[in-house]
């Protein structure tokens, strides 16, 4: 992996699983004349939890617009599967990080997979068989028990839930997954990782999450990418990020170090 | 009640109007729950008012039939809303409201110029009586158009309105469907607003589909409710205006304001 970054501390390593990779290639965004994002590379293994972490402003959510496509990017995303054969575009499962819509809508969460799922209109009938797909994707993340629940009326918690059982839904290369800000509780934050990290075991998943919760990266995260200044200044295990500079010098030295112990301590219980 | 059951056998224009209503108030009914799940009350207002500017055009290059210049322009105001919007310069209630307020001052401008504005009067409080034959072949056509791109392109509108980049990463191409929505709707208010009126048309769109949502727990309820509504609302605000004499849009638009009132308060009773 070329980094451009000279400063760059930990380097990505590269794919030694023999199985499956997502490569993100020199990736740059440029809206008018404001340079967003500039040489981020990063090389996701699939069954790896990769954390995105930074100040707001950094480019974090661009980064995720961008690998969706939805940002126009230079640089290249490849996916390639199991045996090093590139197999283009990886299909991807997208997490947002809130809804567009009003919440007083009345859309079921039977209804919002059907509509993502099914060629039946969502106002004339739903076929028996969306409705059991709908409910085994629920039951993944522990969730069946909604789908008669309006969308709009769910905590952020569990609307987070029903936006990953639709994310697994056909199960994807690439997970990724924007973290609402608030409106979740530590509880129900704690319970999504458990389930994103036990998923990504069973599935092979890649991972990536944009996140603003420190103590659980540290906790669940194997890799950590910090972005900064528009551009990845720093990348690697938990201990590694949260022990340079660049990232105490934005979050803190206590709570950058502090979680790194945090993290040992659980570790060895 | 029998004196109108009689004027409906009777009169043609009671007839058509009976039908003209019965036709394009499900319309209204369905596009509704679109329009105010995307948050959209105040475009359907802004496309409404554009209607003005349409007419006033026609005047100008002296088309009889204003129908096609109204067209032309509300599709042309309802990309550039959304083109401009795109763009993410500023809010999108600021946009639509710049260029509503636009488009109606240039329909005044032109339809005022040398003093004759009052005849034009008609679309501001539209006039359902005047539905003849050929409106009722147009309406029945639109009707099932809309019907027929409501069984395919609903879920894909509904996911877009749930979350863009969602439905994008589904492979759902947002653009496209964005900009079929909003030619469907530039296309009803359009030709409807000569029945409707300018100043009632968004109401009629909003309204159904407002009460709906009072009591709906899911996408079915609400095109049930919401086209129940707008059927019944037309109906019995025909009924009504027959009696009283006065405009039949506006009518409508009180009684669907009453079921909003009455929904509203059945949801209160449910918190």
């Amino acid at each position: 992996m070329n980094h451009h970054d000279p400063n760059q501390k930990t380097q990505c390593s590269t794919c030694t699983c023999g199985l499956c990779c997502t490569k993100i290639k020199n990736f740059g965004v440029i809206r008018g004349k404001t340079e967003i994002l500039k040489d981020v590379n990063l090389h996701i293994h699939c069954g790896d939890l990769t954390a995105i972490i930074g100040p707001n402003g950094a480019g974090k959510s661009t980064l995720l617009k961008a690998i969706l496509g939805e940002v126009p990017h230079s640089g290249e995303l490849i996916f390639l599967s199991g045996k090093n054969e590139t197999s283009g575009r990886p299909l991807i499962g997208y997490v947002p990080q809130k809804l567009d819509f009003d919440y007083s809508s009345p859309v079921s969460v039977l209804d919002f997979f059907a509509a993502a799922k099914s060629r039946v209109p969502v106002w004339f009938t739903h076929s028996k068989n969306t409705r059991n797909r709908a409910i085994e994707s629920l039951a993944k993340v522990q969730a069946e028990h909604l789908l008669n629940r309006r969308l709009g009326a769910l905590s952020g918690g569990e609307l987070q839930r029903v936006l990953l059982a639709l994310a697994l839904d056909p199960i994807p290369d690439l997970l990724l997954l924007d973290e609402p800000v608030s409106g979740i509780d530590q509880n129900g934050l704690k319970m999504f990782y458990k389930t994103v990290s036990e998923l990504r075991e069973n599935f092979d998943l890649s991972v990536i999450l944009v996140s603003h919760d420190l103590p659980l990266v540290a906790q669940f995260a194997d890799r950590v990418v910090f972005l900064n200044n528009n551009t990845v200044e720093c990348c690697g295990t938990s201990e590694a990020v949260f022990s340079d500079e660049k990232v105490i010098d934005v979050f803190g030295f206590d709570l950058a170090k502090g979680l790194a112990d945090k993290r040992g301590g659980k570790l060895n219980d | 009640m029998i004196d109108f059951i009689q004027s409906i056998f009777q009169y043609a224009f009671m007839r058509n109007a009976l039908i003209g209503i019965l036709l394009i108030t499900p319309v209204f009914g369905i596009l509704g729950t679109m329009i105010v799940n995307n948050k959209m009350a105040f475009f359907s207002d802004a496309l409404g008012h554009s209607a003005l500017t349409g007419i006033a055009i026609g005047v100008l290059f002296g088309i009889k039939t204003p129908i096609w210049s109204m067209l032309i322009f509300s599709i042309l105001l309802a990309i550039a809303i959304i083109v401009v919007k795109n763009a993410n310069t500023a809010s999108t209630d600021t946009i639509i409201g710049v260029f509503s307020s636009t488009a109606v001052a240039l329909g005044i401008v032109i339809l005022s110029y040398n003093g004759g504005f009052n005849k034009n009067m008609v679309y501001l409080i539209g006039d359902f009586l005047s539905i003849n034959l050929t409106d009722l072949i147009m309406l029945g056509v639109v009707f099932i158009i809309v019907l027929v791109l409501w069984v395919f392109i609903f879920n894909k509108l509904l996911l877009v309105s749930i979350n863009q980049s969602l439905a994008g990463s589904r492979g759902i191409n947002v653009r496209l469907y964005e900009y079929t929505f909003t030619l469907i709707m530039a296309v009803i208010v359009t030709i409807s607003i000569q029945w409707v009126g300018i100043l009632v048309i968004s109401s009629m769109l909003i309204l159904p589909a407002a009460s709906a949502r009072n009591i709906a727990k899911n996408i079915r309820q609400y095109h049930i409710y919401s086209v129940a509504i707008a059927v019944i609302s037309g109906f019995c605000g025909l009924v009504l205006s027959y009696f009283l004499g006065s405009a039949t849009g506006a009518t409508v638009v009180l009684i669907s304001a009453s079921f909003f009132a009455a929904t509203f308060f059945l949801k209160l009773k449910s918190l």
